[in-house]
């Protein structure tokens, strides 16, 4: 497997309409695949994440997805999602359908897929009113007869991270917060996996997970491509940024000039953060 | 040293009520103040775990997310999100979990999804997260939450999280505490009244007969505390 362009590889990878999961538990969060995403106007997408955010509100803002399953949709540490809550509640730029499960959930639902299983079970989904609004059913346990949940695996036709870097032959190698994204890779049908640098060897690391080349479709260069995101040992979180975010966002016209100046006028990740170096205006 | 705020004020009783030694979930703003706050006073073996799959961590500032570097770097250990949510907190691991929400009802039920109906939500939320199974997997639950009648509501929009393992409720006026099911007010903070408690209230509220008055913040506690909030993080 060689090391492709981003945007070859959402090219020839994500097709319209295909369920996609971008995944990142705060850290290492695609978002130069995700803009990537918007500039090649992806359409009719079924977005899947535990944490939906910024990226996530900059896909749904520009009408790129019909669907969203998610557990927690929000600018952590700061508020909401406006370009989510205008797409829920005023069905702006188009409707979005949402399926909606808890954290437990999601991980099990990720962990099923990974190992191709047809669902994950847990404990939880426990009463409530969520348990009616998504896919989840009771199962008993064939051993002890106790009541558990079962939600259907997670399968995505495409998965896409973002971790620190490959080798030459494309094992990937992440570490830090690993969030669900090995998970996502062994889910998913076909994988991008977009790093920070190509390195002669993966030095062992401290927690680290390594990811085989053979399950990857494509590895992409994209330094600083988790911003505003962080890559654990190379740059912080852009706490700023997502305070931004917020003001950014509430405004449809604001956001859209936004995205215009910084991504679909931009041609790859070098250029949105040029982009970025004249003030953000909020 | 001036006098505290509000925030402070429950920010300091929801720590007193962790012992040393416990193990709890903690979610950023409040809560994340409280246990670090209990951790660098009277319950330094107090093990703070992050959904962000952090255990153990020991940041030095409080951060915006719960997924910020400090926590993974300062951790005992540092686990996939499956694993946190599966062998950690199904695995009945954790002692004590912070909730907030929107809203709260009469018997700890909390809804942090919509409000307004669920198809056409007036105000969409971001949802449950971690709080289904924090609810319902932990031993005792602690919500923190501003006393408002927005907040504190006879009839929830939606169900995001059962009551049954909610022991606590800190406020900015006092402490709730199930008594015979139902949330009562068993103590006022210094200079909170029953009436307004009663006024943020959307039901009517019970009160308890030896109704307490908390205990200020002593110095230590806030001058620990406030070296706490140098970072500036969202509460």
């Amino acid at each position: 497997m060689a090391e492709v362009l981003l945007s070859d590889a959402v090219r020839d990878l994500v097709r319209d309409g295909d369920t996609v999961a971008l995944e990142g538990f705060t850290h290492l969060i695609p978002h130069a695949a995700g803009h990537e995403l918007v500039r090649q106007g992806k359409r009719e997408l079924a977005l899947v994440r535990m944490t939906p955010d910024v990226i996530y509100d900059q896909l749904i803002g520009m009408g790129c997805a019909r669907k969203l399953v998610f557990s927690w949709g929000g600018n952590p540490g700061v508020g909401s999602l406006h370009r989510l809550r205008d797409a829920v509640e005023h069905a702006w730029p188009r409707p979005l359908a949402l399926e909606e499960h808890s954290h437990a959930g999601m991980a099990a639902a990720y962990a099923a897929g990974a190992a191709h299983l047809p669902f994950g079970v847990l404990r939880g989904y426990r009463g409530g009113d969520l348990p009616a609004r998504t896919r989840v059913a009771p199962i008993v346990c064939p051993f002890t007869g106790e009541e558990l949940a079962a939600v259907p695996a997670h399968r995505p036709d495409v998965g896409i991270i973002h971790a620190q870097r490959a080798d030459r032959s494309g094992n990937v190698q992440l570490w830090g917060i690993v969030g669900v994204q090995k998970e996502t890779v062994l889910a998913s049908e076909r994988t991008i996996v977009t790093v920070e640098e190509i390195v002669d060897d993966l030095e062992p690391r401290p927690g680290a997970v390594v990811i085989p080349s053979w399950v990857i479709d494509a590895v992409c260069v994209a330094p600083r491509g988790a911003h505003p995101s962080y890559a654990h040992g190379y740059y912080d979180r852009d706490n700023d940024f997502y305070l931004a975010w917020d003001t950014i966002s509430r405004d449809r016209e604001r956001f859209r000039t936004w995205m215009q100046n910084h991504v679909l006028e931009t041609a790859d990740i070098s250029e949105y953060h040029e982009s970025l170096r004249e003030p953000v205006t909020a | 040293m001036s006098a505290h705020t509000p925030d402070e004020m429950m920010a300091v009783e929801a720590a007193r009520r962790l012992a040393d030694g416990t193990v709890c979930f903690v979610g950023i703003g409040l809560p994340s103040l409280a246990a670090n706050l209990a951790r660098r006073t009277h319950a330094p073996g107090c093990v703070l775990v992050y959904e962000s799959g952090t255990i153990g961590p020991k940041p030095p500032e409080l951060t915006l997310s719960i997924g910020d570097g400090e926590l993974a770097e300062t951790a005992d250990a540092v686990v996939s999100v499956p694993e946190m949510f599966a062998y950690w907190l199904q695995g009945g691991r954790i002692d004590v979990g912070f909730l907030g929400a929107a809203q709260i009802d009469r018997h700890g039920n909390l809804n942090s999804t919509v409000i307004g109906t669920y198809e056409q939500p007036v105000v969409r939320l971001p949802g449950g997260g971690g709080a289904p199974e924090i609810a319902t997997s932990v031993r005792e639950v602690i919500v923190m939450l501003r006393h408002s009648t927005r907040a504190f509501v006879s009839a929830l929009d939606f169900i995001t999280s059962v009551g049954d393992n909610v022991r606590v409720v800190v406020t900015d006026l006092g402490i709730l505490e199930p008594v015979d099911e139902e949330l009562t007010l068993v103590a006022l903070h210094p200079g909170a009244s029953v009436e307004q408690a009663r006024a943020e209230t959307g039901w009517e509220l019970r009160v308890a007969d030896d109704l307490r008055t908390t205990e200020p913040p002593s110095a230590t506690e806030l001058s620990t505390l406030r070296t706490l909030r140098t970072k500036g993080a969202a509460a």
